[in-house]
């Protein structure tokens, strides 16, 4: 059953052993799996800076320190690029600024029905939300898009941002239902018995403790949507565009100044790297939980 | 639910085995119910229909009932044929090699300690969080005649002058080992913690039975990693069959036609050549594709033997 209590193997003590020509080659090995592994992830992103650092005219796409490093490709790709960068960075962060409060609240209600209340159908309920965890925009983008022309949302971002709390609202009920399944019922029931309605309870007692959860969620979801591609790409336009959809459309066109290209992309990852370096233990745990289980 | 449940029925034994169904459930569902249907449900039961209609996409444009004409169409088209069979390419690359390397790294170092772990995990995990845009732009750079790639080939002896995208029989490995560079380090992490945490009494009962390391992996270990299993068969099978952002920045489907997928040819057809109708086709067999390759997995690495850890 749930052998939980078992503390990971690398903490687990060990009965001391002599030290042993075998270990050691193992260890090596270890070691240089671990190094080669990292340097395959951080060379591309690496020789990417090296690319926008180089000088304005250069076509240099290879690994290479320049001598003379310049930060102003950053400056021609944010003011004076093919496209405008700085418009559509406020795009994207609109978009996200209003995915995540939507979608964050969605998921805590609809979780917390799933979690905590017994109703009929429930079950099936729930598994029909789990549809979004693996159906892509890919496949519903066709009729989505005439949906939204219908509705008058193309050239919209809300175009773009209620498709988004759609898709992502089922990690979101997923998520939050876990927490609720987990927390202790006494808790629920001490408030019951003070005769607190659902409301009450969930907004004074659960909400109070849920703010771990809910942080990872939203971060999850401001990445999500930052990187969305597809949906930006047919809905939005020029002016409107997110950024990654911005940049994508130009990739193709832009190749004459690589650095300022190279540049450009940095400046659109860096939201989503920062918050990875500041939140990477959430992004991780959340993301590795965020398939079905089986 | 069920522990809920039970806790419930320690309390109050009797009362608790007729339940109180509470409809109040369904008001806190209703905003998610709302969104999820308008623009989830809607539009996949919508993709079925489409794809039973010859329509170009104009506003006000007749639609022409073809019933499954679109896909006798789609099916006989070769450009299809060579979309999912790159599509199998994009297995291979982005959940086989992963999940394969994953497996393989965190079975060999079962039990050692890693001085270095977080950072290691930190930066192997980091290529999930870029945008696909960024990571084409930034493998576009690597397989250009003067990348990075052709460096490193040089360094070890390879000379190559070769701009891989470009290359009628490289452009395809090129960009699915793209999906590998995304995929392996979620791999190698999940794997990782997986192995932390199999019960290491397990690991010592084979000694005593005097396994060696082959039994040790296949008795203990590859059972252990189930649930993992599960989960990367599903994160990497939907990646790879839903690509459509990397394949897009990096070579647009060609050179000629060498790396269309799916998700290009619904883009294609929908908003490039008014073929709505076949374009939704495309989207349903993608859809079924998914589904049926994640429900296969899923089942063929259910839990037998009703134990969950």
């Amino acid at each position: 059953m749930s052998t939980q209590t078992t503390s990971p193997a690398v903490t687990t003590p060990r009965r001391k052993k002599p030290f042993s020509a075998k270990d050691f080659v193992f260890r090596v090995l270890l070691y240089a799996f671990l190094t080669m592994s990292a340097s395959v992830v951080l060379i591309p992103l690496l020789s990417l800076l090296s690319v926008a650092l180089q000088p304005p005219e250069s076509t240099q796409t290879g690994l290479s320190w320049p001598s003379d490093p310049t930060w102003s490709n950053f400056e021609t790709a944010w003011t004076k690029g093919d496209f405008p960068l700085p418009v559509l960075m406020v795009n994207s962060l609109f978009v996200a600024s209003m995915v995540v409060p939507l979608g964050v609240t969605i998921s805590v209600l609809a979780g917390y029905a799933f979690g905590t209340m017994k109703f009929p159908g429930s079950n099936l309920l729930f598994y029909v939300f789990m549809i979004g965890l693996v159906m892509p925009f890919e496949a519903t983008i066709v009729p989505l898009y005439y949906q939204l022309r219908d509705m008058g949302l193309i050239n919209n971002p809300w175009g773009v941002i209620l498709p988004e709390v759609a898709l992502f609202c089922a990690f979101g009920i997923f998520w939050m239902r876990q927490f609720f399944m987990a927390a202790p019922p006494a808790l629920v029931e001490a408030a019951r018995i003070d005769g607190a309605g659902s409301l009450r309870i969930l907004r004074s007692v659960l909400l109070p403790i849920a703010w771990p959860p809910v942080l990872t969620l939203a971060t999850l979801m401001f990445i999500w949507s930052w990187n969305e591609f597809i949906l930006s790409l047919v809905v939005l336009d020029r002016e409107t565009r997110t950024a990654p959809s911005g940049l994508g459309i130009f990739t193709g066109q832009w190749t004459s100044e690589i650095p300022a290209l190279s540049a450009a992309a940095l400046i659109i990852a860096l939201p989503t790297i920062l918050l990875y370096v500041l939140l990477n233990r959430r992004i991780i745990s959340g993301i590795l939980q965020g398939a079905v289980k089986g | 639910m069920e522990t809920m449940a039970l806790t419930r029925t320690k309390d109050r034994p009797r009362k608790r085995l007729r339940w109180r169904p509470e409809y109040v459930g369904y008001f806190y569902l209703l905003p998610a119910a709302l969104f999820f249907v308008t623009f989830m449900l809607l539009p996949l039961i919508q993709t079925f229909n489409l794809s039973l209609w010859d329509w170009t996409g104009i506003k006000g444009a007749p639609a022409e009932f073809v019933g499954f004409d679109n896909y006798a169409e789609v099916l006989t088209n070769p450009d299809t044929l060579s979309a999912l069979s790159h599509s199998a390419v994009f297995l291979m690359t982005f959940c086989v090699i992963p999940v394969t390397l994953g497996v393989t790294f965190a079975a060999l170092f079962t039990r050692q300690k890693i001085t270095g772990l977080v950072f290691f995990r930190t930066v192997v995990f980091l290529p999930q969080v870029i945008a696909s845009v960024v990571i084409g732009v930034t493998w576009r750079w690597v397989y250009q005649d003067r990348g990075s790639l052709n460096q490193f080939l040089a360094i070890i002896g390879i000379e190559s002058e070769r701009g891989w995208l470009g290359d009628f029989d490289w452009a395809l490995p090129a960009v699915g080992l793209i999906g590998s560079w995304v995929m392996t380090g979620l791999c190698m992490v999940l794997f990782l913690s997986g192995v932390g945490r199999i019960d290491s009494d397990l690991y010592d009962s084979v000694k005593v039975d005097g396994g060696g390391a082959f039994r040790e992996f296949f008795s203990v270990t590859l059972p252990g990693l189930r649930p993992e299993f599960t989960v990367a068969t599903t994160i990497t099978i939907i990646a790879a069959l839903r690509t459509f952002d990397l394949v897009f920045v990096t070579t647009r489907g060609g050179p000629g036609k060498e790396t269309i997928v799916p998700g290009t040819e619904i883009y294609r057809l929908a908003f490039r050549e008014g073929e709505v109708g076949e374009a939704a086709t495309m989207a349903v067999l993608l859809a079924v594709l998914v589904f049926t390759l994640v429900r296969t997995f899923q089942w063929v690495l259910r839990d037998r033997d009703g134990i969950s850890r």
